[in-house]
């Protein structure tokens, strides 16, 4: 009874093991399947260029393509990777996580995974921006206003959100550059993170918490976000505010060889990652607001996009570093906390 | 086998328990040991290192501290709204009956959002709270709330059959012999009801401890102030510092463990007690 | 509960228990429970739904038969549909093992059981990636055969299992220990045979109990969010469940869909919550235990 019992049990786990059914040996011409695992921001635009991309690789290789979508809070979603997630594609919010995946998923990218797409990987970039309420009550112009007391600030908890962390960065930058020295930053940074009345565990979190529930005076937010609340929630209630300085961000992407090459998907995965750098892809990403890395196209949508002085994560010692220091146990983030 | 346990006339003592014993460990066992053998490459200094930093001891001390509000509140009403249910007859009182059950169903992130919806201060509720200067959501008293929301069919549903089941000829006995209804209830029902009330008691008390999805919206998540036990496990698991995710877990876990045991064992022996 | 009167609002009945009180006293606690429990559970079922309907009938019509909604209601389903009974035939077990016998370890054994109750739904999740995730040896041996346990179906199967397994056992073992085992034990002697025993005399003794634990797993299992959604790996139209989907549709900003969505888990929910009260009271007999 009791072997039965257990026999029955590994039965039904693996009468629904779908992976089983995947043979590696596809023929070309039959369809394919492939699956990009990404972080929250991104549905919309990789719902659009997912059909994009299955027309192009269509009219190519004459082959049907069906893109599968993942979406996540960014480090979570690098999880799943390195533990098994049969990704064949990452799209992510941050560098760091893909090097994470890189050292510690067992040989799923090469290390140098940065370096085998142009712009650093990052087909698109964004920066970090102010929501405010519309005609912007508390008049905040740039970052020291949000340090003035009483200000409140929403943004997310830079330990469990990626967005948050290129908000943190952004902030940590300005200070660098106005004050001059990393003791002013860490009192500027403290300030700031004084005035946040409610840290959410992830960017939409906070974005619903500054939109729906109505709190907070400001809202550090990813620009296509900004864009895409705006648009959702009313044009007549925010309003955008574009500080002097921001961060360089560069959401990432990153071919899963390991996986491609078990599953046999690396031309496609590989083509899907390099038509993101294509005239048609960078006009969808502009035309959602995340700022295009071909300059033509960038030239052409430039008054969509404010100039401002933005620092690239490198010029702050490069996400390894900037992890240790800041968001690390016992680092700056949480010495924000510890009086 | 026949050593450890008494003689019975009944069959099918090996084969439950043999079904018993192989489910639990193949579902429950196996997987919580990984959680010991992936703390286990951490030293006892650094192990008690993470256990013990001041960030997650204040998370201990918010956790704890309203998962056993929650749960005494739910002990308190939760015995009004079972005693009503049981002993009483009132229209409307089927649909109250399977209200009781929705917070197991609703998930646990709808329950948080919904929450969040009507304590915030433009919310349903939350509106008549702020002129008052009572800050509801995004404060302790908010994860309260989410924790009495989880809790409560844990106590109206292990009091319930009990209560149900109760001989009322001791209550009269006891009003014949000239008791107060207040001393009835207390000598009399109160005694019978306790172990089901310390069940209850219990498991909504452990629920409460790794409820994560309806506090995470509520909670405003405040370091040293709103941040709970599982968020600092998941802050953690976002730095990859899985040792250190695991370890907490594993302090969580025996707290659970001991707590539900030491209820456990006080509940049967208040049982044979009572039986004797 | 079949000596009251079936008038409303408690006025005197024949043989009311003599500390049920005079009308005001009921009254006090009456209101209490209802207030209570509307402004604890009532406030945010209302919420829900009232979020749902924001835009009309039409709208959270339509934001049920969306591709991806109607999958992750399917998926929902067959998790359950797998879970339920797996659990139904532990709780059975455990629950027979534990009331009728008396054996050595027997708190220990209830404690664990009801372990999964107190386990952080993040970890719940967390201990399967660690035991079946690419990381560890079983992870690595399974990926070398193309088995797929987290990120597919089978995770979300055992990960609802953890998180609903002590309901079944729960709801029985503390009827069957007030029940003992005089009935089974005459049975016996009579000359039954064990499953004689089991379907004649103990189910019917603890078909409510059961039926309530059933529905009260199901219920558990098309609700579960945090251990899920560590397994599940959120592919679209693939591993996302009823409550992943609710999430996502609420991270889209498509608060109507999203709430719809959950609104379908709560009234199945509060349907056969009812239709189990409403079937309880019309078969049930006076000696019914629970």
């Amino acid at each position: 009874m009791m072997n039965q019992f257990i026999i029955g049990l590994f039965a039904a786990i693996m009468v629904f093991a779908p992976a089983a059914a995947r043979a590696a040996d596809a023929v070309q011409m039959l369809p394919v399947q492939m699956l990009n695992v990404s972080y929250d921001p991104t549905r919309e635009l990789y719902e659009k260029y997912n059909a994009q991309f299955a027309k192009f690789w269509l009219d190519k290789t004459g082959q049907k393509v069906t893109v599968r979508q993942s979406h996540g809070g960014s480090g979570k979603q690098a999880r799943s990777v390195i533990e098994g997630l049969q990704a064949d594609v990452v799209t992510l919010a941050l560098a760091y996580d893909i090097d994470a995946i890189a050292s510690r998923g067992g040989k799923l990218l090469p290390a140098d995974w940065q370096q085998k797409l142009p712009h650093n990987s990052a087909p698109y970039t964004s920066t970090i921006v102010f929501l405010v309420r519309k005609d912007n009550p508390r008049q905040i112009r740039d970052w020291d206003d949000l340090v003035r007391e009483g200000v409140e600030v929403i943004t997310p908890n830079p330990k469990s959100s990626g967005a948050a962390r290129w908000s943190y960065m952004a902030a940590w930058g300005y200070a660098l550059k106005k004050y001059g020295s990393e003791e002013k930053a860490q009192q500027f940074v403290t300030s700031l993170y004084k005035n946040v009345p409610v840290l959410d565990a992830a960017a939409r979190a906070s974005t619903t918490t500054f939109v729906q529930r109505g709190i907070g005076d400001v809202l550090l937010s990813w620009e296509n976000e900004a864009h895409l609340a705006k648009s959702e929630f009313g044009q007549d209630q925010f309003d955008i505010i574009v500080p002097t300085i921001s961060v360089l961000a560069e959401p990432c992407v990153a071919l899963v060889e390991k996986n491609t090459i078990k599953r046999g998907t690396q031309d496609v995965a590989r083509a899907y990652l390099e038509q993101l750098y294509s005239k048609e892809a960078q006009e969808l990403a502009a035309s959602l607001y995340y700022r295009p890395s071909d300059p033509e196209i960038a030239a052409k949508h430039a008054n969509r996009f404010a100039q401002l002085a933005l620092i690239r994560i490198d010029e702050l010692g490069g996400w390894d570093a900037v992890q240790k220091k800041h968001f690390a146990d016992g680092g700056i983030f949480d010495q924000i906390y510890a009086q | 086998m026949r050593k450890f346990r008494e003689p019975s006339v009944l069959p099918g003592f090996g084969i439950t328990l043999g079904i018993t014993l192989s489910y639990l460990s193949l579902i429950v066992l196996l997987p919580l040991s990984g959680l010991f053998v992936s703390t286990a490459g951490v030293s006892f200094a650094e192990f008690w290192a993470t256990v013990t930093s001041p960030r997650v001891m204040s998370a201990y001390r918010i956790s704890f501290g309203a998962s056993f509000i929650a749960a005494f509140i739910n002990v308190f009403f939760g015995l009004i709204v079972t005693w009503v249910l049981v002993r009483y007859k009132f229209p409307g009182k089927r649909i109250m009956d399977a209200m009781v059950d929705l917070p197991f169903a609703l998930p646990t992130a709808v329950a948080g959002i919904a929450l969040t919806a009507l304590y915030a201060p433009q919310g349903w509720v939350g509106r008549y709270f702020e002129p008052l200067g009572i800050k509801i959501a995004f404060t302790p008293i908010g994860i309260t709330i989410a924790l009495i929301f989880i809790g409560l069919p844990f106590v109206v549903r292990t009091v319930q059959p009990v209560l149900e089941d109760m001989n009322r000829e001791y209550e009269e006995a006891a009003v014949s012999l000239g008791a107060t209804r207040w001393q009835t209830f207390c000598r009399v029902i109160l005694p019978e009801l306790t172990p089901a009330l310390m069940t209850g008691f219990a498991m909504a008390l452990a629920r409460a401890l790794g409820e994560y999805g309806s506090v995470i919206f509520i909670a405003g998540n405040m370091p040293g102030v709103s941040e709970i036990i599982p968020l600092i496990i998941i802050t953690k698991l976002e730095q990859y510092d899985y040792t250190g995710a695991t370890s907490i877990a594993v302090v969580m876990l025996l707290a659970s463990f001991l707590m539900l045991f030491a209820i456990n064992l006080l509940q049967s022996w208040s049982r044979r007690r009572r039986d004797e | 509960m079949n000596n009251m009167s079936s008038t409303p609002i408690a006025p005197p009945v024949k043989h009311r228990s003599p500390i049920a009180g005079p009308p005001w006293f009921r009254l006090v606690l009456i209101t209490t429970s209802v207030l209570f429990i509307g402004m604890l559970i009532g406030l945010p079922v209302a919420a829900v739904f009232t979020e749902a309907l924001r835009k009309g009938f039409d709208a959270y019509a339509d934001s049920l038969q969306g591709e991806y909604a109607v999958a992750a209601i399917e998926l929902t389903l067959i998790v359950a549909a797998i879970a339920v009974p797996f659990n139904l035939v532990f709780g059975i077990a455990a629950s027979w093992a534990i009331t009728k016998f008396e054996f050595a370890g027997k708190q220990l054994l209830i404690t664990l059981i009801d372990l999964p109750f107190s386990v952080s739904p993040v970890i719940s999740g967390l201990i399967y990636v660690l035991l079946f995730g690419a990381n560890s040896a079983l992870g690595e041996w399974l990926m070398a055969h193309d088995v797929q346990i987290v990120f597919a179906v089978p995770g979300l199967v055992i990960a609802t299992i953890f998180v609903t397994f002590p309901f079944v056992a729960r709801e029985l073992i503390p009827l069957m220990q007030e029940q003992g085992t005089e009935e089974e034990e005459a049975a016996i002697l009579l000359g039954a045979t064990g499953w004689q025993l089991f379907f004649r005399v103990t189910l019917p003794n603890i078909k409510w109990a059961l039926l309530y634990g059933v529905l009260l797993c199901n219920a558990r299992a098309m609700g579960e969010f945090g251990a899920v959604s560590v397994v599940s790996g959120h592919i679209k139209g693939e591993t996302n469940t009823i409550p992943l989907h609710v999430e996502i549709l609420y991270n889209e900003y498509n608060f109507v869909a999203a709430f719809a969505v959950a609104s379908i888990l709560t009234l199945l929910a509060l349907l056969t919550l009812l239709l189990k009260t409403l079937l309880e009271s019309k078969f049930s007999s006076p000696t019914r235990k629970h």
